[in-house]
């Protein structure tokens, strides 16, 4: 008996994060066009409901009522279980995430590991596809970002190393809990460095603007999806912005406290208590979801060989250099705070 | 039955027919594919032991990063299926032949070994805490740092080797020096002319 209240007590909270995820995901393409078109002195979508607000649920239906096309040269299997490669990963670690001091899917000791060894295995999505469309631009495209992912992926991990440096554990809420006191506890003061590196990183890592050369619509089409329609199409799109709210809310919860209150040690501390720890969580995510759009309207793509010399020649070795001077910082007991 | 002994033998069933697989498929990017699975359920393996960091470095560094690039080979590979065939019957008593040596080897490593084995050892390892990474860490980092330090040493050659080897200078190469280019400044590129207008 007990193991099916276990089982279903897990489901329901599955679905607690994963229906209003899609619906996140949904309303962050929104937000995208709507930002970005005032960015640029447009509109955005205005036509579909109250100001565009339906646009997102009309682009579904379309998406979903769209053919697949299999190329025909294709290896069908490995063409339609690549979208799935992506997905699920980026799905998957949603199971570690702290969202507020109580609700967390599933609290294990190596949260922090889990994290990334899932997300090192989405390249296998974009390699696959690439691979399995029987395209040149596809296969171009794939080898652009597996070459891209691999580059960065070794910087992300570094920054978070400094994180586990600073907390001792691999647990998400104890990272969480050592920055409890005040703003000047969070660990983006002592790992400011360690912090851009794992953003920008970020941004790489899920191929968006600057970083989208896998992409990249005016050398290659579309990279490594161009051969997918509807439905597969849709995956790869959802599994993008799912990554990316991934970031946004990783980078909030190892640099800026998760779900602790920016008030925490000051007098507005009591004030503000009623706030619950998820609100914050979901602000500090907000932010840095509108970096993401920020940049992307923001800044040109970047030449390739600019994007390798970034990662293995700048970001590599001031990570290595900032974690030394961590360990001498640890060592001296000037930290942590 | 209780649930961890069914999840491992799911698992380690799942695990030999992924590796069956590997050797047999034709493509040699579908046995990456395989070989990529059959970590992942080894991993499940490990994880029933209770030993969570070992597990999940086995995905991160073999999954995440060794076997993409071996993807990345293998891609672009161009091999002939019918001719591979062919190559099949040809190496196939040099095939059996290792086989027959190996397994040899092995069954006497293990009449040999398993009256050795000295259980006792496990238990003069310093437990600190409940978690396998922080014992893991203790261990390796006090009672046997100078292998570690040497196995780091290794990997460094390693790294280095590879690329003494594969380095070449090249003449033609179109290096773009990067500190080169920011520094331009608008008189290097841009040049007003006056009175030329129509």
């Amino acid at each position: 008996m007990d193991i099916i209240f276990y089982i279903i007590n897990t489901l329901v909270s599955i679905l607690m994060v994963v229906v209003p995820l899609f619906l996140i995901v949904a309303y962050v393409t929104y937000s995208e066009r709507k930002i970005i078109g005032f960015m640029q002195s447009r509109m955005g979508p205005t036509r579909v409901g109250p100001s565009g607000l339906l646009q997102p649920i009309a682009d579904v239906l379309k998406l979903v009522s769209k053919e697949i096309i299999i190329p025909t040269n294709a290896n069908k299997g490995i063409f339609l279980t690549a979208p799935m490669l992506m997905l699920v990963p980026s799905l998957l670690v949603w199971a570690v995430i702290p969202l507020s001091e109580f609700f967390i899917i599933s609290n294990i000791n190596a949260g922090l590991l889990f994290i990334l060894a899932l997300t090192s295995l989405s390249v296998y999505g974009v390699i696959l596809a690439g691979w399995a469309s029987n395209s040149k631009y596809a296969f171009l495209g794939s080898m652009r970002s597996a070459a891209q992912i691999i580059a960065y992926e070794i910087a992300m991990g570094f920054a978070l190393v400094g994180v586990l440096m600073l907390s001792g554990s691999l647990n998400l809420q104890v990272i969480i809990q050592e920055q409890s006191g005040s703003i000047l506890n969070w660990f983006w003061i002592p790992l400011f460095p360690l912090f851009l590196i794992y953003f920008i990183a970020g941004v790489a890592e899920t191929n968006r603007a600057p970083f989208d050369v896998s992409e990249g619509e005016s050398e290659i089409v579309a990279g490594f999806h161009v051969e997918y329609s509807g439905m597969a199409f849709a995956m790869f799109f959802l599994a993008e912005y799912m990554n990316l709210i991934l970031i946004s809310i990783l980078s909030s919860i190892m640099f800026f406290g998760g779900w602790l209150s920016p008030f925490q040690g000051t007098f507005l501390d009591t004030y503000f208590s009623f706030i619950p720890g998820f609100v914050w969580l979901s602000l500090k995510t907000l932010i840095f979801i509108f970096i993401f759009l920020w940049l992307r309207a923001t800044l040109p793509r970047y030449r390739y060989d600019q994007i390798m010399r970034l990662g293995w020649k700048v970001f590599l070795p001031i990570t290595f250099f900032w974690l030394t001077v961590i360990g001498i910082l640890i060592y001296l007991k000037y930290l942590p705070l | 039955m209780n649930i961890e002994l069914t999840t491992f033998f799911i698992f380690s069933f799942l695990l030999i027919v992924t590796s069956i697989k590997v050797i047999t498929s034709s493509n040699p990017v579908l046995s990456a594919i395989y070989l990529v699975f059959s970590f992942f359920l080894s991993a499940v393996l490990w994880l029933l032991l209770g030993a969570e960091f070992l597990s999940i470095i086995l995905i991160l560094v073999y999954v995440g990063a060794v076997m993409v690039l071996f993807l990345f080979v293998v891609m672009m590979l161009d091999i002939n299926i019918a001719k591979k065939n062919a190559a099949y019957i040809k190496y196939l008593p040099v095939g059996i032949g290792v086989f027959v040596i190996f397994n040899v080897l092995i069954i006497f490593f293990f009449i040999n070994t398993f009256e050795n084995i000295n259980y006792n050892a496990i238990n003069s390892i310093n437990v600190i805490s409940e978690s396998n990474t922080e014992n893991l860490g203790y261990v390796l980092f006090t009672d046997y740092i100078v292998e570690f330090e040497i196995a780091g040493l290794i990997l460094l050659l390693g790294i280095l080797s590879a690329i003494v080897l594969t380095y070449r200078k090249n003449p033609n190469n179109k290096y773009q020096n990067p500190t080169e280019q920011i520094d331009v400044e608008k008189k290097d590129r841009l040049k007003i002319i006056k009175g030329l207008k129509e």
